[in-house]
């Protein structure tokens, strides 16, 4: 079974590689298109997927995975079940920092279907950030994208001294202290 | 349970499901309540010993409500009732002569009448319940025996300990408002009290993951008369024609899946609420190959009570009104929290 692993392949020059994971085609094309839209000078390329693992004829072709982003609608458990069985498909070494969560749908609070209580342990299961956001509004579409690039650009080594594993810091919450 | 901080910017946090982790009070034995020590949200059974008296609750059964959370109210003062009764019906005429006309064939006069009703209440902490009924009384006669009630509304605080221990003097909590009857009487009633008693209503929505504790909860109560089905409604977005999904299912065999998934009687987890769902949800992809999980879920109605999305309730048997009370309390606090 094709399983992602984040070493086995050499990078390119000058390009970073996203992966968006999630069972909403439309909301993923609309961030991918946001994130295309930021300036910036390097190459990238976005590669979208309903769910893992990813089909293994072209695994050949494919470039090797900077960043993957699991994409969870609140308002569907569905979804959140599944990016639970796809990240079965992903190698242990990918979560040092290039894995992350985003959920979607958090501007209608009286839609909600899952308890995030069930994205956090998830998120503490897997040692990866969970970013909320609502993709519908213009303003916080293009903030996530700054976001994710910023993200994308660390997880390539792009940044010199910031290495991935140092996301850990953003998923201390302000309560634990 | 952590609350979660919004990691992004420009977005709400969400509310805490904590709230929902207290009593079932249908009948069943003294629990404990509140988390467990694992911090499992975790609902117990409270010892339901309501002297509720079913003729004088009647009418608050088989009727729509819709759900309003109220903020405290400043300076309600019992005793006044009726002069409260007699300043809000002047309201309502002021308000109709400035040409808010309210309904057709304005030759009714309004009357008003509070009522306290001291049965529905949870607690000694908690408040009465306090009931307002708008009817109409034609002018010809005058006889109060004439009167046909065109609205009604109730404030209600039922194990609403949570708030009404931590306001201060001079406030009255009843966070729960039902309204059965026209909106444009609900809005007159609902300007005057926000004018008069300092409070905001606001439209209480139901969120799908409520309503499927909801389901869980009513459909594992047993009732010796012959139940209606449990019934789940969703609706599925992003169509091009809205499409909308009416699952029924036998209660007996609704009853006979909650026994086997809950573990304690007398207490509710939020895993066994997923795990009954997903048995549902499970069962309909088989025989259909649709995933419920992704579809919406919109109402919920079981022999018990139904209740809607939007905020809409309906409350079929007077055994369990304290219990749907309570539920609908907790809701309307996490609310105004």
């Amino acid at each position: 079974m094709a399983v992602l692993r984040p070493f086995d392949k050499l990078p390119k020059l000058n390009s970073v590689v996203l992966l968006l994971v999630g069972s909403d085609e439309a909301l993923q094309q609309k961030l991918a298109e946001a994130i295309l839209l930021e300036k910036r000078d390097f190459h990238i390329s976005i590669h979208i997927a309903a769910s893992l693992p990813l089909p293994s004829e072209r695994d050949h072709l494919r470039p090797r995975i900077d960043l993957v982003v699991f994409m969870i609608d609140i308002k569907s458990k569905y979804s959140l079940k599944n990016v639970e069985t796809s990240l079965a498909h992903v190698d242990a070494s990918f979560f040092l920092g290039k894995v992350c969560f985003l959920v979607t749908g958090v501007g209608r609070v009286n839609a909600c279907s899952i308890e995030t209580n069930a994205i956090s342990k998830l998120a503490e299961a897997y040692c990866s950030p969970v970013l909320f956001c609502e993709l519908e509004l213009e303003g916080i579409r293009v903030a996530t994208a700054q976001r994710l690039l910023r993200m994308l650009q660390i997880c390539a080594g792009h940044i010199p001294g910031v290495s991935p594993l140092s996301f850990v810091s953003l998923m201390r919450n302000s309560d634990d202290d | 349970m952590a609350e979660e901080a919004p990691e992004d910017g420009g977005t709400r946090t969400l509310p805490s499901l904590r709230r929902l982790s207290r009593a079932l009070p249908f009948g069943r034995t003294h629990g404990r309540l509140g988390a467990s020590s694992s911090g499992r949200p975790v609902v117990s059974a409270l010892c339901s010993q309501e002297s509720v008296d079913p003729q004088k609750t009647a009418f608050l059964l088989r009727k729509a409500w819709t759900l309003y959370s109220v903020t405290p109210l400043y300076r309600f003062r019992r005793a006044r009732l009726r002069d409260y009764a007699r300043l809000l019906s002047a309201f309502i005429a002021a308000e109709r002569h400035r040409g808010l006309a309210v309904a057709v064939g304005a030759e009714m006069d309004i009357a008003v009448r509070l009522s306290s009703l001291a049965e529905l209440r949870g607690t000694d902490l908690d408040q009465a319940a306090l009931l307002v009924q708008l009817s109409s009384r034609s002018r010809a006669s005058s006889r109060s025996s004439e009167d046909k009630p065109v609205w009604s509304g109730w404030f209600c605080s039922m194990f609403g300990d949570d708030l009404s221990e931590n306001i201060p003097e001079d406030f009255t909590s009843l966070p729960l408002f039902l309204s059965h009857g026209a909106e444009s009487y609900t809005a007159l009633v609902g300007s005057w009290f926000q004018k008069t008693f300092d409070c905001c209503f606001r439209r209480l929505a139901i969120s799908p993951q409520n309503l499927s504790w909801m389901v869980a909860m009513w459909a594992g109560c047993g009732l010796d008369t012959a139940a209606s089905a449990v019934e789940l409604v969703f609706s599925v977005p992003r169509l091009a024609q809205p499409l909308d999904i009416f699952y029924a299912i036998h209660p007996e065999d609704a009853k006979a899946l909650w026994d086997t998934v809950q573990k304690t009687p007398g207490e509710i987890t939020q895993e066994e609420v997923d795990v009954f769902m997903d048995c549902l949800y499970a069962h309909f992809h088989r025989h259909f190959k649709i995933h419920l999980s992704a579809a919406k879920l919109v109402k919920v109605s079981t022999a018990i009570a139904s209740a809607h999305c939007d905020g809409i309730v309906k409350i079929l048997h007077s055994q369990y009104l304290p219990g749907v009370l309570m539920l609908l309390t907790e809701l309307a606090i996490s609310q105004i929290q």
